[in-house]
């Protein structure tokens, strides 16, 4: 048995990495693949602690953690095709109109 | 050293080095390639961890559906690779500084964390992870927050809808 602190390290590990990708880069949809790396990391965290604790609730989250995330690919890709229409770039630094 | 340590370990290098190609890969096609076998890497993760309905979802939900969405709009949008790459800005070492900081902090605290029992009881073994539990355990404690999801799911669909859709 491996020791729950390694799978948490992991995804600790995994959420800084997709912290650092939404904070460094600058394609919107590479931005989404950085929180859906996050939201994965949580998911791994949810089913660590599940399995410590013989408790299936963390499965249950994990379960309601995907379909938030589907929801959330759906709505952010379908906002990303419609700036990229008006817009004609997907680079979030071109995109300031709400910023002044 | 055990045949799951050394599984964990090859799964875990494999996920972070697939991590790593999602944020540095130059082109947005890499980025969803490597984020696929990111995700089968953790659907690996899952198993040794028993949550065998999660590792299917992982690989039904988030594999399939989700990264079938993500390369439609990719191709839709017929975007070339990154104009600027390397240069080591202020925003960037920022970031790189926070994350570095942030995973301290988080290790700091992970390895205070009190060792605990990883060992389950007969009884919730052969029951532990499986589609049967899960199901019970949502339609009976938790049947609202599901139904709720299938509310945001078709929320999101026909908001999805009526966002990308071009001028009627």
């Amino acid at each position: 048995m491996v020791p729950i602190t390694y799978y948490l390290l992991l995804a600790a590990a995994l959420f800084c990495m997709g912290m650092f990708g939404v904070l460094v880069r600058r394609n919107a949809l590479v931005i989404f693949m950085c929180v859906e790396l996050m939201l994965n990391a949580a998911n791994l965290t949810f089913v660590a602690f599940a399995r410590m604790r013989g408790d299936d609730l963390g499965h249950v989250s994990a379960f309601f953690v995907i379909a938030v995330a589907a929801a959330e690919a759906a709505i952010g890709l379908a906002i990303v095709i419609a700036v990229f229409r008006s817009r004609g770039s997907v680079l979030v630094e071109d995109i300031r109109t709400m910023k002044h | 050293m055990n045949i799951e340590l050394i599984l964990f370990g090859a799964f875990a290098l494999l996920t972070l080095l697939s991590a790593g190609t999602v944020i540095f890969a130059r082109s947005p096609i890499n980025s969803a390639m490597a984020l696929v076998s990111t995700f089968f890497f953790l659907a690996g993760i899952y198993v040794l961890l028993w949550a065998h309905t999660v590792a299917v979802m992982q690989v039904l939900v988030y594999a399939g559906a989700i990264m079938v969405l993500f390369l439609f709009v990719i191709m839709l949008l017929n975007l070339g690779e990154s104009p600027t790459r390397g240069k080591p800005t202020l925003a960037r070492i920022a970031g790189g500084a926070a994350t570095v900081g942030l995973f301290a902090v988080l290790a700091i605290i992970l390895l205070k964390l009190p060792a605990a029992p990883a060992t389950l009881s007969a009884g919730t073994q052969a029951s532990f992870g499986t589609i049967a539990t899960m199901g019970q355990v949502i339609f009976t404690q938790w049947l609202l927050p599901f139904e709720a999801v299938s509310l945001l799911l078709l929320v999101a669909m026909v908001g999805a809808v009526v966002v990308a859709k071009s001028r009627i």
